[in-house]
């Protein structure tokens, strides 16, 4: 019996529909499809920002996260991958998208395949994946897929130039690598809270 | 079981006048309800320390060498004392006079502080925190207990033939709690010397605080100091307490919403059910402070902080006439069902008869 992949996919989009809660839902079905390929059973969790705002500012101010909000750290903690996907608001994104990874453990990602995404109005600011989310989830130690996918609002209806690949097929791409980092990554081992003996803490301190 | 308060000594506006006291109010406030402690049945009075503004308490045994001349029995410590960046000699000489000063009735809690500039304003590195805790300590404990110290390390210049004075009061050392809000490196530094841990309590969900002292339980078996229910463990915690709890709620609302900590944040509602802070009647309060005992044990020491925020002295002094009152139920409670091999806190005589006690092998000699 295999175990479920669990997916965790973060939205950070404020509006109801929201194109970047709907690209997150892509996202997810693509890559779940490429792990059904392989015979993996996937679970997919969406975590919307939005319900969570009022808790991240009050973690913020408390230093503690609410019950709700505990639960979300602790599923994106726990997610064999994870789709990360914001608005772009001023070239970059989102300060709620911001202000949940700062709450989120600095370790709490390392190591964890992750798919970056964003939507804009308009594509002039694709770039902000890759010189702000890129380099948020390379902070946290996390493994970034090599796609990552901007959708601005012309990708809803647009069907390429042939030059540039589809939305579509970005998603599927993007999907894709992330099922493959995920399949290829090892079960994580139990983490047991490593204390260091004190001698140990004292010897590392005696002059040489 | 002892019981006290503990202050961070901010001089904070009181949001409902919105008055801000003097330094020198807010000083001589605190030896007031420092005074008032003793006068209600307290145990324990500890004040935390501070270099920078809104916090006047920067020189803790001045204001408890103070408080001692005027007291008889109250326990005088710290909350916390600064192991990273005072001078461990100092700290050493300091608490030494004010034990002969007081009579032997002080500890003291040592802490790494939460204001990252202290540290290079006295000449430190925060991200040497841990093992400037560790090593400072290290000092500290032998210069109490060896009477010539020679001693090299490196946070501080070595010692040669150091002598540090005057000596512990009858030769018997302050007892020391070791407080942390996050490091299980803290928790295991107390539980190698078998000396206090205590748990902040204050701000977090008491599962944060649960894993730290079940880890300190544990490494003091480790240690061989005993079981880990004998651990000497202390909590702090947060109460606001009235007749009726809706006047609780009603008067401390505005110092809540406002406090310079937590406010702006959460609703007292949410922050009292997720944290240890109560707002309510005494026996609200009584039955909060029971359930400690269930999450974490059996333990020594309970610390309310009562006075922060802007509250008026007279408030305060109210609130510890009201704890003054609940006393005798939280102490004959705590009692109930205790086991017996749970030791008290450790208190100067206590130290003192357990020096004096004969050791196994001169029994059977």
């Amino acid at each position: 019996m295999t175990t479920p992949v669990t997916l965790v996919a973060v939205s950070a989009g404020l509006s109801e529909p929201s194109s970047t809660r709907l690209l997150a839902d892509r996202l997810a079905d693509a890559a779940r499809r490429r792990l059904a390929e392989g015979g993996r059973p996937v679970e997919v969790r969406v975590i919307e920002l939005r319900e969570l705002a009022v808790d991240i500012a009050n973690n913020l101010v408390t230093g503690f996260p609410g019950p709700e909000l505990r639960a979300a750290l602790e599923a994106v903690a726990g997610a064999d991958g994870l789709i990360a996907v914001t608005p772009v608001f001023s070239a970059s994104y989102s300060g709620l998208f911001k202000s949940f990874f700062d709450v989120v453990d600095k370790d709490a990602l390392a190591g964890t395949p992750v798919l970056i995404a964003a939507t804009g109005g308009t594509a002039r600011h694709s770039l902000a994946l890759e010189h702000a989310m890129r380099p948020l989830f390379a902070y946290l130690r996390a493994v970034v897929a090599p796609t990552a996918v901007y959708a601005a609002s012309e990708d809803w209806g647009g069907t390429g130039d042939g030059l540039t690949a589809t939305l579509p097929s970005r998603i599927a791409r993007a999907g894709g690598e992330l099922a493959d980092l995920v399949g290829a990554r090892p079960a994580p081992a139990a983490a047991a809270e490593a204390v260091t003996p004190f001698e140990e803490q004292l010897a590392a301190l005696r002059p040489e | 079981m002892q019981f006290g308060i503990f202050t961070v000594g901010d001089v904070t506006p009181d949001p409902t006048t919105g008055r801000t006291p003097s330094e020198h109010e807010r000083i001589t406030a605190m030896t007031t309800i420092a005074l008032k402690a003793e006068e209600v049945g307290l145990d324990v009075f500890a004040t935390g320390e501070h270099h920078n503004p809104p916090f006047v308490p920067s020189s803790p045994t001045t204001m408890l060498g103070w408080i001692a001349a005027r007291t008889e029995r109250l326990i005088l410590s710290t909350s916390t004392t600064l192991i990273t960046t005072n001078d461990p000699v100092k700290i050493a000489e300091d608490f030494a006079m004010l034990q002969h000063l007081a009579g032997g009735r002080v500890d003291l809690m040592l802490g790494r502080g939460n204001t990252g500039p202290v540290y290079p304003w006295f000449g430190q590195d925060i991200r040497q925190g841990i093992p400037l805790a560790i090593e400072n300590y290290a000092l500290l404990h032998r210069l109490w207990r060896e009477d010539v110290v020679d001693w090299e390390g490196r946070f501080r210049t070595p010692l040669q033939g150091f002598t540090s004075t005057p000596r512990p009061l009858d030769g018997v050392p302050p007892f020391v709690w070791h407080g942390s809000i996050r490091s299980p490196e803290i928790a295991e530094q107390a539980a190698y010397y078998g000396d206090g841990f205590f748990a902040n309590n204050i701000f977090w969900p008491k599962e944060h605080f649960q894993r730290l002292i079940s880890l300190y339980r544990e490494r003091y078996a480790h240690y061989g100091h005993g079981t880990p229910e004998q651990a000497v463990v202390g909590l702090g915690g947060q109460i606001f307490m009235r007749k009726r709890s809706q006047d609780a709620v009603r008067e401390f609302r505005p110092y809540f919403d406002n406090a310079p900590v937590y406010g702006h944040g959460p609703s007292l509602e949410q922050f009292t059910a997720e944290t240890p802070l109560t707002v309510g009647s005494p026996q609200e309060v009584i039955d909060k402070t029971l359930a400690f005992r269930d999450y974490f044990g059996d333990y020594q020491r309970q610390l309310f902080l009562v006075d922060h925020a802007g509250l008026p002295l007279k408030t305060v002094l109210e609130q510890l006439d009201m704890l003054g009152e609940i006393l005798p139920v939280l102490r004959e409670e705590f009692a109930r069902d205790r086991p017996a091999d749970v030791p008290d806190a450790p208190t100067h005589a206590s130290l003192v008869a357990r020096r004096d006690e004969p050791t196994a092998t001169e029994v059977t000699r």
